[in-house]
Parts: C-alpha cells; sequence; structure tokens
C-alpha cells in the first residue's frame, strides 16, 4: 500500500495522457521497449533502430540509432531494452550474437557503447537489472545466458543450461539475485546471479519451446510463461516444486507475455505466428480474452505496458511497420460479445441453463420450462474486489431434473418389443396391445387400444369390409381345399407363415426332386381348384425344361432371384406368384389394395379353413346391422394425428399398422410416410432392429418398404477361377463350372444356397439345418465349428 | 471360398504378423499354394526348358520374385529361412526361380558393410519388424536408415503417418503426389514404388500416364512441384492463392500443406536414393532376373560396388593419398574453435563472406550428365523437363536473401504445420532435430569430437544453396571444413540428385566410414527439406496475413 501510493504521486507529477494512436515505421519491428518516464519508446528491428517521443496526439521520431553507410549486423535487433535505472542506457541483442549497449548521452551520432561478442550464435534476449545500473544479462540461442558488467569489457559470468536455445531472460523483481530463463525443449530454469555452476531449479513448463516469460511485478513467486504449444500458464514458485497455479489456452504460440501493471490477474500476449491481436487475459477466467486489441495486420512482436504503475496504455511494435499506443478503453472486450445463456442436456435427460443474473431477474417468476420440477440455483458468485471494468459477472445455473420415470425411454422400448402388429385376428391385436399398455400404466393408451377394437370389430363381426372384399374374391372359387388356402394365406402377408410354408415347399421339392413330381402335384391341385390355370402350368414346364432337365422350376425361380437378393418383400411377392400358379391375378389385386391387412385378415380365415367357409357363407348377413367402419374413422384419424403431434408417434404406427386397410386411406401417404419414418427412426436409436425391420415389412408405404432392400446385393466369385458371376449363381460363364456345391450332398445348389461366415462352407439350407442339428463341425471338413441360428 | 478367394496380397498379408503362430499358418498355406501353382506349370516349362528368361506363368513369376524379396529382406528369421526352402524346391522341380540383380540395397557400398537383416540389434529389429508389418516389405531405403536407427525410427512414423494415417488428402492422392515429386528428380525407384501403392490403394491407372490424366486439381500442383524442387526461393503467396481460389478445383489450406509436406518429402528422400546409390527394390523393375548367372559376365554393379572379385587396388591407393585427410579436417576445427574469440571478422568481412560462399557454391561444377536412364518412363510424370535447378545468385534477377532469423523452422514453420496439419509439425520437429543433433562423437577412427561444427557448416551450406542466411553464423567456417569434392558432391545431391555418380561418392572423405556417409545423406536430405519447407511455408504465412 505504501508502494501504491508513492506510484500515484510519481505518476501525479507525470500526468500520462495520450490516446490510441500509431505511426509508420519503415520496417517491421523485432522489439520495444520504454524508457521509465514513460515519455519515449525505442522500436528495434532487423533494418530500423529508433527513439520515439510519446507526445499527446501522436509519435515523433526523437533519434535513428542505426548510423553509417553501410550499417552492420550489429543494428540487426532481435530484442532491445531499455534502462530502468539510467534513462541514457539501452541495450540491443544482436542476430548475429552480439550484444550491444547504447549510451544516449553521447556526444558524436553513433551512440555505440560497448559491443560485447561472446555469444556463437544469435541473441534472443537482453535484460537489465531492475535496481543494479551495470548489471546486463543476456541469453542466446547457443544456450549459454552470460551477465555482463557494464564498466568490464567482458562477462563477468557464464551460465550454461545445458540445452539448446535460451529464448527468454528475466530478472525477478523482488530477489535481487535471481532471474529465470526459458529454454526451447520447454524447460524453465532459476538461476542464482552469484552461482554460475549451475541452475537453482528446473522444470518443464511446456511442451515444445518457451518463447517467453515474465515476473509478477507484484508478487514476489509469480511467474508466467509462454509457448509454442499455445499455453500461457503462471507458476507459483515459492514453493518446493514450481506450481501451476494458472493456465490460458490462447489459440496461437505464445510469443510475448507481459503483466498488467497494477492489476493482479492481467496479462497481455501476443503471438508470432497467424494471430495478429493483443489480448489481455484476466488468468482467472482463461476461456475468453479480458480484452482484446485488433489493430495490427501482421504478427505483433512486441508489447510493453507504457509505464510500470500505469494499466491505461500498452504500447506495440508489429511485422506490419506500424507503432501503436493503445488505450485500454478502446479495446474489444470479445466478454461483450459472448452469448449470455447456455443450455445443455445432461446424460440423464436433465437439463442446465446457465444465464447472466441481469436477464434473469426480470422474469424471475417465470417457469421457464412446464415440465421442469425443480429449480435451483446452482452457483452463482460475485466479485466485488474486481475493481473495475468487469461487470458484475454473475450468473445463475438452474437445473431441471427430469423425474425418472416419466423421463425414461423404457416405456417405449417395452412397447415396441411386446405389441403385436400382426399375425394375429384384429380383435386380439388390439386387446393384446391394450393390456401391454395398461401394463406399462399408460391407461390413456390402453384404452385407446381397447375402443379401436370396439369401434372396428366386435365378436360377431370379426371380418372387416376389407376382408370381405378379399373373401369374395376368393370365394369365386368354386372350391378352396386347405393346401391352396394355406399358400394365400402365406402369400398374402403374415411373414411368420411365409417362411414356415417356404420350408414346406423346399421340403417338398427336395423329395420329390427327380421326377417333377412335385409340379404334377401341384398340377393336380390346381386343376382342381381352378381349371383356368392349365396354360399358366404348360408355360412354366417349358421354362422348366430349357436350362436344367434336373432341377425342378420352382427351384430355377428360387435361384433365379436368389443369386442376388435376399430383400425379404420382393422374395414375398414372388414367391406367391410361383407358389400360387393359381391365383395369379388375385394376388395382383391384392397387392393394389393392401397385402398386409388382407394378409392379417385371411389369416384369420385361413388358418382354420372351417371358419373362413363359414364366415364367407355367414359374412354378408351379419355385416349390415352394425354401424360401418368408416363412420369412425374422421375420429381414428384425428387420434392418430393427436398421438403423432404429442410426439408418440409409435401410437399413430402401430395403430396404423394394426388398423390396416380401415384407416390407411384416410390419412395422406407424405404423413403416414412420415410418421413411419420417425418410428423407424427411434427403433433404430433404441437398437430396436427387429422391430423397426417389423415395421418397414408392415407398413404400406413404398417408400418405406424399399428401405430393406437398399444395400441387399450380393456379389458372388467363382469359386474356381474366382472372377465375378454375372449371370446366375451357380455356373460360371467363363469356367463352365458349377459354382456352388452343397457341402453335404455335393450336388449344385440352385436355390437358397447358406453358408457360413467364419468358413464360407455352405448349401442347401435345408442339408445344412441338418446337419448342423447333430454335428457342430463344418460339413466340408475344415474343422471351422458352424452355427445355424 | 476359403483361401482361393483371397487376393495375392492377402496372401503375403500373414506373414507380416508379429505373432509367429499366424506367420507359420500363413507360411505353409503360402507353401501350399505356391508349389500347387508350380506343379500345375509343370510340364510346360518341362517341354520348353530352355527358351527364354521368361517362364510362361508371369503370375507365378511374380509370387517367385516376391518370396525371393522375402527371402531377403523379411525381419523374420522364419520366414526367410522358409522362402529360401521353398525357392530351392522349386528348382529342383526345374522352374527356373530369380535372383537378385546387383548385391545389396546399394550401389556404392559393398552389401558386407550394410546391416544384415539377420544381424541387426533388438532395437533396430523391432523397428524393421514395424515397418514390415506397415508396408510388407522393408525398402533398402530403411535398410541403409538402420545404420541410424533413432532417425529410421522417427523417419518411418513420420512417412507412416504422412501416407496412411489420418490426413486431408485421400489416399491415393498422397502417394500420386509422391510419384510427382519423385518425378521431378527422374527417380525411378521411388516412382516404381509408389506406383505399386498407388495402385494398391485404388489409384486410377490412367493417372500414371501423365500429369494431364489426373485431376485438374493435382495437375495445379505440378507447377508447385517444379518451382518447390528446383527454386523454392521463387514461390510467393500469388502461388498460393492460385490454389486456394480456384473454384471447384480449389485446395484447402490443410490440403495444401499435407500436399507441400509430402512433395518436400519425397524431393529430399530422392536425393537421399541418389545420394546413396539405391538399387531398386528386389521385386521390382531392375532388381531381380531370371537368367542364370554366367560366369564370364559379372553384373556391373557387382564389380561396381566392390562386391564382386575385383579388389579394390585404387581405393587402397586413395587411401594412402590422402590418409591426412582427417586429421586435417579436425585441426581445421580445433582451429576454428580456438582462433574464434582472437580474430574476429568484422561485420562487413562476415556479410561477404556469405555472399563469397553463395557465389562459390554456384562454381562448384556438377558433373557432367552420365548415363541414368529410368528403367519406367517416369518424364511423363511431370512436364517441362528443362525447369531444373538455377543458382540462387544469380545476375539480373535478385531475390532477397532468405533470413533464417525472420522466419525459422522452430517459431514459424513449426505453428503453421501444427496448427493446419495437427500432429505433423512435431513430428517433423522430432526429425530434423534428430537428423539435426545426431551425432556419435566419433570421426572416422577418431573417438569423441565434437562434430556440431561439422554439422551446422553442412546444414547451413545447404541452406546457403538455397539463399537462406544465418545472420549469426560465419559462412568462413563452410571453406575450411568443406573441401571442394565434398561440396561437389553435397551441391550434386541437393540440387540435381540424378547427376549423383558413385565416383562422387567416392571422392568425399576417403577415410570416413559409410555409415557416416550415410549420416551426412541424412543431414542433408533434412537440410533440403527443410529449407523447401521453410519457403514454401513463408509464402503460406503471407497469403495468411
Amino acid at each position: 500500500m505504501e508502494k501504491m501510493s508513492r506510484v500515484t504521486t510519481a505518476l501525479g507529477s507525470s500526468a500520462i495522457s495520450g490516446r490510441t494512436m500509431f505511426c509508420h515505421l519503415d520496417a517491421p519491428a523485432n522489439a520495444i521497449s520504454v524508457c521509465r518516464d514513460a515519455t519515449q519508446v525505442v522500436v528495434a528491428g532487423r533494418n530500423i533502430f529508433k527513439i520515439y517521443g510519446l507526445e499527446e496526439e501522436q509519435f515523433v521520431e526523437k533519434l535513428n540509432l542505426r548510423v553509417g553507410r553501410k550499417p552492420s549486423l550489429n543494428f540487426s535487433c532481435a530484442d532491445v531494452m531499455w534502462h530502468q535505472m539510467e534513462e541514457n542506457l539501452l541495450a540491443t541483442a544482436a542476430t548475429n550474437g552480439a550484444v550491444v549497449t547504447w549510451n544516449l548521452g553521447k556526444p558524436s551520432r553513433n551512440k555505440q557503447d560497448q559491443l560485447f561478442t561472446e555469444h556463437k550464435r544469435t541473441v534472443n534476449k537482453v535484460c537489465f537489472h531492475p535496481t543494479e545500473v551495470y548489471m546486463l544479462l543476456s541469453g542466446s540461442q547457443d544456450g549459454f545466458m552470460k551477465c555482463f558488467d557494464l564498466r568490464k569489457k567482458e562477462s563477468v559470468s557464464t551460465f550454461s543450461g545445458q540445452s539448446e536455445s535460451v529464448r527468454d531472460v528475466q530478472f525477478s523483481m523482488k530477489d535481487y539475485f535471481t532471474f529465470a530463463a526459458s529454454f526451447e525443449n520447454g524447460n524453465v530454469q532459476l538461476w542464482d546471479i552469484r552461482r554460475p555452476d549451475r541452475f537453482e531449479r528446473m522444470f518443464t513448463a511446456h511442451t515444445g519451446p518457451v518463447f517467453c516469460c515474465d515476473w509478477h511485478p507484484d508478487d514476489r513467486g509469480w511467474l508466467a510463461t509462454g509457448g509454442r504449444d499455445k499455453m500461457v500458464k503462471v507458476w507459483d514458485m515459492t514453493t518446493n516444486r514450481a506450481k501451476e497455479i494458472y493456465c490460458v489456452q490462447t489459440i496461437a504460440s505464445v510469443a510475448r507475455v507481459k503483466w498488467r501493471p497494477e492489476k493482479k490477474f492481467h496479462l497481455a500476449t501476443c503471438s508470432m505466428m497467424v494471430d495478429h491481436n493483443i489480448y489481455v487475459w484476466d488468468i482467472r477466467r482463461p476461456f475468453i480474452p479480458f480484452a482484446t486489441f485488433e489493430e495490427h495486420k501482421d504478427v505483433t512482436t512486441g508489447i510493453v505496458w507504457r509505464h510500470q504503475h500505469d494499466p491505461q496504455f500498452l504500447l506495440s511494435g508489429s511485422k506490419d511497420s506500424t507503432l501503436y499506443q493503445h488505450m485500454f478503453e478502446d479495446a474489444t472486450r470479445p466478454v461483450d460479445m459472448a452469448n449470455p445463456e447456455g443450455l445443455c442436456f445432461g446424460l440423464m435427460g436433465d437439463l442446465a441453463f446457465a444465464v447472466n443474473d441481469s436477464l434473469i431477474s426480470s422474469d424471475a417468476n417465470r417457469k421457464p420450462y412446464p415440465g421442469g420440477d425443480r429449480r435451483y440455483p446452482f452457483f452463482s458468485f460475485k466479485r466485488p474486489n474486481l475493481t473495475e471494468q468487469f461487470a458484475h459477472v454473475s450468473s445463475a445455473l438452474s437445473v431441471f431434473e427430469t423425474d425418472l420415470d416419466s423421463n425414461r425411454m423404457d416405456w417405449f422400448v417395452k412397447t415396441a418389443q411386446l405389441y403385436i402388429l400382426s399375425g394375429k385376428p384384429f380383435a386380439e391385436l388390439c386387446d393384446h396391445n391394450a393390456k401391454v399398455a395398461r401394463e406399462l400404466k399408460r391407461p390413456q393408451v390402453s384404452t385407446t387400444w381397447t375402443m379401436l377394437r370396439i369401434m372396428f370389430s366386435d365378436p360377431a363381426n370379426m371380418a372387416a369390409p376389407a376382408s370381405n372384399l378379399n373373401l369374395s374374391k376368393l370365394g369365386s372359387l368354386p372350391l378352396m381345399n386347405s393346401f391352396s388356402m394355406k399358400e394365400m394365406g402365406s402369400g398374402m402377408g403374415a411373414e411368420s407363415r411365409l417362411e414356415r410354408s417356404k420350408g414346406e415347399n423346399r421340403q417338398d421339392n427336395i423329395h420329390l426332386e427327380p421326377g417333377n413330381s412335385l409340379i404334377s402335384n401341384n398340377n393336380e391341385e390346381n386343376e382342381e381348384t381352378e381349371g383356368s390355370d392349365g396354360p399358366v402350368e404348360n408355360m412354366f414346364a417349358d421354362v422348366e425344361l430349357d436350362d436344367d432337365d434336373l432341377y425342378s422350376m420352382e427351384q430355377d425361380n428360387q435361384a433365379e432371384e436368389q443369386e442376388y437378393t435376399l430383400p425379404q418383400e420382393a422374395f414375398q411377392l414372388r414367391h406367391e406368384i410361383m407358389d400360387n400358379p393359381s391365383a395369379p391375378e388375385h394376388l395382383q389385386q391384392d397387392k393394389a389394395d393392401s397385402p398386409h391387412v388382407s394378409g392379417s385378415e385371411a389369416e384369420v380365415t385361413c388358418l382354420t379353413p372351417i371358419e373362413s367357409f363359414s364366415l364367407i357363407s355367414i359374412s354378408q348377413p351379419l355385416f349390415s346391422p352394425h354401424l360401418p367402419a368408416s363412420f369412425f374413422c374422421p375420429i381414428v384419424r384425428e387420434m392418430l394425428s393427436y398421438y403423432a403431434v404429442q410426439g408418440d408417434v409409435q401410437m399413430a404406427v402401430s395403430m396404423l399398422i394394426v388398423m390396416g386397410e380401415r384407416i390407411r386411406k384416410e390419412i395422406d401417404d407424405l404423413t403416414q410416410e412420415h410418421w413411419y419414418m420417425s418410428y423407424i427412426d427411434l427403433l433404430q436409436r433404441f437398437e430396436l432392429w427387429n422391430v423397426s425391420n417389423e415395421v418397414i415389412k408392415l407398413s404400406t408405404c413404398n417408400a418405406i418398404t424399399c428401405l430393406n432392400q437398399t444395400s441387399t446385393t450380393l456379389h458372388i466369385n467363382c469359386s474356381n477361377c474366382k472372377r465375378p458371376m454375372s449371370n446366375k449363381g451357380w455356373i460360371c460363364d467363363r469356367c463352365r463350372q458349377c459354382a456352388s456345391v452343397c457341402a453335404v450332398c455335393h450336388h449344385v445348389v440352385k436355390g437358397l444356397f447358406v453358408w457360413c461366415q467364419g468358413c464360407s462352407h455352405g448349401g442347401h439350407l435345408e442339408h445344412i439345418m441338418n446337419w448342423l442339428k447333430s454335428s457342430a463341425h463344418c460339413p466340408a471338413g475344415c474343422g471351422h465349428l458352424c452355427e445355424y441360428t | 471360398m476359403e483361401v482361393q478367394d483371397q487376393n495375392a496380397v492377402g496372401r503375403w498379408d500373414g506373414l507380416c504378423s508379429r505373432d509367429p503362430g499366424s506367420r507359420a499358418e500363413a507360411l505353409e498355406t503360402t507353401c501350399q499354394e505356391v508349389m500347387r501353382k508350380v506343379e500345375a506349370i509343370d510340364p510346360m516349362t518341362a517341354m520348353a526348358p530352355l527358351s527364354s528368361g521368361n517362364p510362361p506363368n508371369s503370375d507365378l513369376n511374380d509370387i517367385l520374385v516376391h518370396l525371393l524379396m522375402l527371402s531377403k529382406r523379411c525381419p523374420f528369421e522364419d520366414v526367410r529361412d522358409r522362402c529360401v526352402q521353398l525357392l530351392q524346391d522349386i528348382q529342383d522341380l526345374g522352374i527356373r526361380i530369380p535372383r537378385p540383380l546387383g548385391n545389396g540395397p546399394s550401389r556404392f557400398i559393398p552389401e558386407k558393410e550394410i546391416l544384415q537383416v539377420s544381424k541387426v540389434d533388438t532395437r533396430t529389429q523391432s523397428i524393421f519388424e514395424d515397418a514390415f508389418a506397415a508396408l510388407g516389405r522393408l525398402d533398402n531405403i530403411s535398410l541403409l536408415m538402420g545404420f541410424h536407427p533413432q532417425y529410421l525410427d522417427s523417419f518411418l512414423r513420420t512417412q507412416h503417418y504422412l501416407l496412411q494415417m489420418d490426413g486431408p488428402l485421400p489416399l491415393h492422392y498422397r502417394h500420386y503426389i509422391g510419384i510427382m515429386a519423385a518425378a521431378r528428380h527422374q527417380c525411378s525407384y521411388l516412382v516404381n514404388l509408389h506406383v505399386n501403392d498407388f495402385l494398391q490403394v485404388g489409384g486410377d491407372q490412367k493417372w500414371l500416364n501423365g500429369l494431364k490424366e489426373a485431376p485438374q486439381k493435382l495437375q495445379q500442383l505440378g507447377e508447385l512441384n517444379k518451382i518447390l524442387a528446383h527454386r523454392p526461393w521463387l514461390i510467393t503467396k500469388e502461388h498460393i492463392e492460385r490454389f486456394l481460389k480456384a473454384e471447384e478445383h480449389s485446395w484447402s489450406l490443410a490440403e495444401l500443406i499435407h500436399a507441400v509436406v509430402l512433395l518436400t518429402h519425397y524431393h529430399s528422400l530422392a536425393s537421399f536414393t541418389f545420394g546413396c546409390g539405391i538399387m531398386p527394390e528386389i521385386n521390382c523393375d531392375g532388381g531381380h532376373t531370371f537368367r542364370p548367372p554366367s560366369l564370364s559376365q559379372y553384373c556391373v554393379c557387382d564389380i561396381a560396388n566392390g562386391n564382386g572379385h575385383a579388389n579394390h587396388h585404387d581405393d587402397l591407393l586413395g587411401n594412402q593419398e590422402m590418409c591426412g585427410e582427417v586429421e586435417v579436417l579436425m585441426k581445421r576445427m580445433k582451429q576454428l574453435q580456438e582462433c574464434r574469440d582472437d580474430e574476429e571478422a568484422s561485420q562487413e568481412e562476415m556479410a561477404t563472406r556469405f555472399e563469397r560462399e553463395k557465389t562459390e557454391s554456384m562454381l562448384v561444377v556438377t558433373a557432367e550428365d552420365e548415363d541414368c536412364v529410368p528403367s519406367r518412363d517416369i518424364s511423363r510424370h511431370f512436364e517441362d523437363t528443362s525447369y531444373g535447378y538455377q543458382d540462387f545468385s544469380r545476375r539480373g534477377e535478385h531475390v532477397p536473401t532468405f533470413r533464417a532469423q525472420d522466419y525459422s523452422w522452430e517459431d514459424h514453420g513449426f505453428s503453421l504445420v501444427n496448427r493446419l496439419y495437427p500432429d505433423v509439425g512435431q513430428m517433423l520437429d522430432e526429425k530434423f532435430q534428430l537428423a539435426y543433433n545426431l551425432t556419435y562423437n566419433t570421426m572416422a577412427t577418431h573417438k569423441d569430437v565434437d562434430t556440431s561444427m561439422l554439422r551446422r557448416a553442412i546444414w547451413n551450406y545447404i541452406h546457403c544453396m538455397f539463399g537462406i542466411r544465418y545472420d549469426d553464423y560465419d559462412y568462413g567456417e563452410i571453406n575450411q571444413l568443406l573441401d571442394r569434392s565434398f561440396k561437389i558432391y553435397i551441391k550434386t545431391m541437393v540440387c540435381s540428385p540424378e547427376k549423383t555418380t558413385k565416383r562422387m561418392y567416392e571422392s568425399f572423405w576417403r577415410q570416413f566410414q559409410h555409415s557416416e556417409k550415410v549420416h551426412v545423406n541424412l543431414l542433408l536430405m533434412e537440410a533440403r527439406m527443410q529449407a523447401e519447407l521453410l519457403y514454401a511455408l513463408r509464402a503460406i504465412t503471407r497469403y495468411m496475413t
């Protein structure tokens, strides 16, 4: 405090004043320094060495120290320092390794006083002792620091850093004997000038070179260092081990660092690459610079506070050949531009919201988030001791916890897994889903399902209009035996059953392979059911012959698709054509209608053929007494939209699927597609791949169903010649050999080919399945433990 | 299915594994495979036993050549042994097997002087294994650098990062840029190596027909490649601007940095390749032959690098003549160290010394063209073949001297590279430092010598040729320490490496060991790379400000 008062008087006498101003130099500056009374500044560079007077309105060139016709390299300065005790005394560090002192009191034009050429490499830094007039310290690229007594011709002591390149040397402000040196290898050393043999202390401050260091002017123990690693670090040197107490991350390598006078926590930095600005940091707030000076057009090379007790004036020199005086009040304050609000979601769905107090006070009573349960100020701080310019910054942080139950998405996952969307009668589906919802404590949803069931079906009227349509078509057939009914059912979309029926088919095929008995069998059956299909059969028979007599036409067809294949949908449809040669035109119509709806309905009828017969016979009369289902459609449509808008797209889509044809036409395709997409996206985020796949399969939008057909192409190479097989899956065009041979029966596989991804052996699906039932090893004998799931 | 489905490359992969078990397994499958192939063509060769040097099945030939390479260069002993044995078996079956052309990885250095893959210390061994695992080969460059494992490690790491790891440029671009850069110096060795790599990462065969076939974006790079390789001081920020503002073909800064680093890397690597007389890889064109060794004709290279029976009469004579060389050099170094303080040259004197050294470097005539016929037509990879190195200080065009103090790698270059292409700055920094500071404190037969002065002289001499001046260096030292034949070698290697000859290599520092000459080569290579980089980075910095 005592010192402080002295300062004010000192300040009072010299009465510094000025404004932001600049002047052009003739050449890029490398370093600047001010004299003690803050009235003059010296600028040094490769081609410049001048003294400017600092006047109220402008810089005035006072003296050009660069004299002589052909100035030597001694004038090429890397650094300059004005003595803080003796105002006629300057020292420069030359790029050729010379340390030069200058005496402004000399009468001659050449003010050069002493020349020390002891360093072998570029001298990076010179530093006068803050209180001792004749003591000068230098640090050089050759790894040595030298201490000169200006009364003598040569250095009095040499300190060896034992490493390449001293980048900065600084006498401590408080400890008479101590100085700090920073090195290119990232180390900082502390020396006692009385002991040139060994450093007192060394620590690694940065990765990569430490370009600069600066002792805190007031606090004895603080040393700030700046490095190529873009960091400014403040070290507490009073403890045994140097302790990093603050760290500021800048955006470019730090070339200079200077503590701001009278401000304990402020320091100014500039960079030597890319970034031209000068930043003043409050080290306690390392994220945003406290103030920024953006005047320079090229990198700033030297910064210095004009007076050692005045925090308002900063001088800077730059490679763009200008010298600036910056007024602190003209600085840009990045904080003002910073966003005063922050919002972030936590892992568990909590929401944190931080805001500047001034913004929130106006509407403190507002409840910012309708669903938020609690709001508590988390932390808020004021900094009364911060004297100036910081608007009292305080912010409030609110955390909105969502209560665990409402926020969990468990119900979503469970619902998705438990809902049954197809494969059962409509009423059962509704009942089941209602039960699921009830168990998950979602009564509204549950009720909705129940209502749906009541609206669209009642015990007496299980078959909805759509299915009636279907059946009536089927009904045109004079007779339906169980076989064809089954096929119809599977063909129309109940996936699980389709799989099964495929299996059955194949089994048949395989068993009956040698003679075309299956075909004939089929023929017979078909002829029984529908005589008109005879020609189709014949055509198929033709096809069958042209390739390979051994194999039945079903297999051909299968193989044809399975070469590339396996998109389920496409598969299914073609299967229908193939497996139900009896009714291709029906299928066409079915497709045009809704295969999936009719599928589920057809199930109802088909599972038990007898019932279906009864249905056909009685459905017509029973239908009329009830309200037509279409009566409810607008309401249901609104309800679906309501759920979708509420964010429960799951409900919307589930109901859409379950109701199928009953409601589908009421809602435009785009909306449906949108819902499907959202739901599928959600499912996939929860990694419910199976459910999502089922939804895709059951959807009726073209845009959705085709999702499953993307990237399902499988390219096969011939196992003999290793060329890609272009044409057919089982015979190679080039080497004329059958490529895919079943590992079990050693016949060519033309239909479904299943193979192990581990050892790539495989064969007929049926054979492999059977084989792996009895044995764990690969049928090819390769020793791989295959698995069939 | 099974093994057959994997292509040839896949099969070799297993051999790179560090795990002996999987190696043995891969080895076994390979052997079976090869034997099967051999048996398949057996009758044919039997019918035409002595046809030509070209057995009918070129596919098999490739495999045999690869086996030969493995038998010589694989760092794993088991693989080497098995391959030798396999080749022997095949030969016993009457199939002609290839043999390496020339002995050893270098034309200049006798094979017995170079590290044997079988006899290296554990550290080098592990570096070799890493390199082999990463690339499936151990190239001749790495073998030579194996003299200096510390450096090799850093070199391979950097190269691997530049070519294989995350970076702004796609993989095939990187190799293509490598090809471009190497082709600028007609370095068929590097071109061959990278043509293979380029194709392997899915590069378009068409591009190899010439720069014109490559995308517009890469074509732009041709100009930069040319200037950077021969007269880097002419790069201006306008060049850079042209890259970044080329509409749809424009480069991003990060890509440009990546490209610049790659270009400079391969320019300097080309210098090293020629400077050490690297032989073609065994499995590349010109690295092997199917012709049986006939007693009457030795391979020229064998004789040239002393691998044959020729005695080293001239060498011995030379040694006697020059026996004092090392001692003289050391004395001079000592003198310089001592005299420095007494006899301080005036500033003007210092300035003129740099100029003199610069002009003198002009007078160091690089050797007349000797025969160097590239095996692959590499000239198609670059345009403007007449553009070559021009002495920095020519009358007429005045280019200001580059002051090292104003733009140095440590302060400026590093920050820029690291900013735009993270981690690479760090790696290059490490590599430069390693190369610059590498010393064993030996000179020829003398131990405990401080060679820093010599190293600095070499480094600064190279930078001097590129017009980079250090204020704090007395260029008079160069004259004292580097004799004329050494200067010729340096200048040739740095400025027009394709003209380097064995004679040049032998005529400098005759008493020094080969490892020391390789060391010099490393120094030259890194200094050159840094010089080019500095110019390019300075231009980019100027563009950015």
